[in-house]
């Protein structure tokens, strides 16, 4: 008998949802953080085939839809890639000093979407999260109860919220719980 | 919740995002070898920690991750202004005039 062991992920059934909001998690994606100076972010832009966005919480995608940009800090981006293609191969090419680190396994996501998604997250978030504050392709870095999230608004009712896979029990069952205030 | 104006990411952010960094504008000697112990002791130990007005450090730690320096007023715990790391002192006359926090 051939005894084999399955891989269970993070968050694998953890699905959560009332009426107006569901917590999914989100399919597996590759994850590239990137430390660069200003002389690095044009090449290191190409080769990736999207533009590292030089604003704050600002984010941008590829023309495919497929991979997006998040600007962390102003040295500091998060590249996701949805498709999970190898995004250090491009970036090994790029000539000007950077730091890229793979960090796929490092990060899991939740989709929290709905009617009440924003009011879900706001029972842990301490930011701004209504839509002129933090508009549609809006990210950032914040907190949401005990942990840092990076957070990132896909549309009106649809955030993705990004966080550390060892955190990932305690940001499904925070949300979790968080949507079963009847307010919500 | 109070809030902290963060230069780089140009909004303010809540308290909760930030660290305290210690005292600003300490410039570490460039003669570290030459220096004696009592200079030594006063570069690295002794801090002004005054009642008032004080220029400290503060990194946004759950944000963009940047040091930068503010004054804040150690009684009431306002925040005078912030500016990026590098940038000179402000000059506290005109900001306890204004005093818009920003």
């Amino acid at each position: 008998m051939v005894e084999t062991a399955a891989m269970i992920l993070p968050h694998e059934g953890n699905a959560a949802g009332t009426g107006v909001v569901t917590i999914t998690p989100a399919a597996f994606a590759s994850r590239l953080s990137i430390r660069a100076r200003a002389e690095a972010v044009a090449p290191l832009s190409r080769a990736l085939g999207v533009k590292l966005p030089d604003a704050p919480k600002t984010s941008a995608k590829s023309r495919n839809g497929k991979r997006t940009a998040l600007w962390l800090g102003p040295d500091e981006w998060l590249v996701i890639d949805e498709a999970g293609a190898d995004l250090m191969a491009p970036c090994a090419k790029v000539k000007q000093l950077h730091a890229a680190v793979d960090i796929s396994h490092r990060n899991v996501a939740l989709i929290v979407s709905g009617k009440g998604a924003e009011a879900a997250l706001k029972a842990g978030c301490p930011q701004n999260l209504s839509l002129e504050a933090f508009p549609v392709g809006a990210c950032s870095r914040t907190m949401l109860g005990k942990v840092e999230v990076v957070l990132v608004r896909d549309d009106a009712e649809t955030f993705r919220v990004e966080h550390w896979r060892s955190f990932s029990d305690y940001v499904f069952g925070f949300l979790a719980e968080a949507i079963r205030d009847p307010v919500i | 919740m109070l809030l902290i104006y963060c230069p780089y990411c140009q909004e303010e952010r809540p308290e909760l995002e930030f660290a305290h960094a210690g005292e600003a504008h300490i410039a570490r000697p460039t003669n570290m070898a030459d220096i004696s112990d009592e200079e030594f002791e006063t570069f690295f130990f002794i801090r002004s920690n005054p009642k008032g007005l004080a220029y400290e450090r503060w990194r946004h730690v759950h944000g963009c991750g940047c040091f930068f320096n503010a004054v804040r007023d150690t009684v009431s715990d306002k925040f005078l202004a912030t500016y990026k790391t590098g940038e000179p002192k402000p000059d506290i006359d005109s900001l306890t005039k204004k005093g818009d926090g920003k």
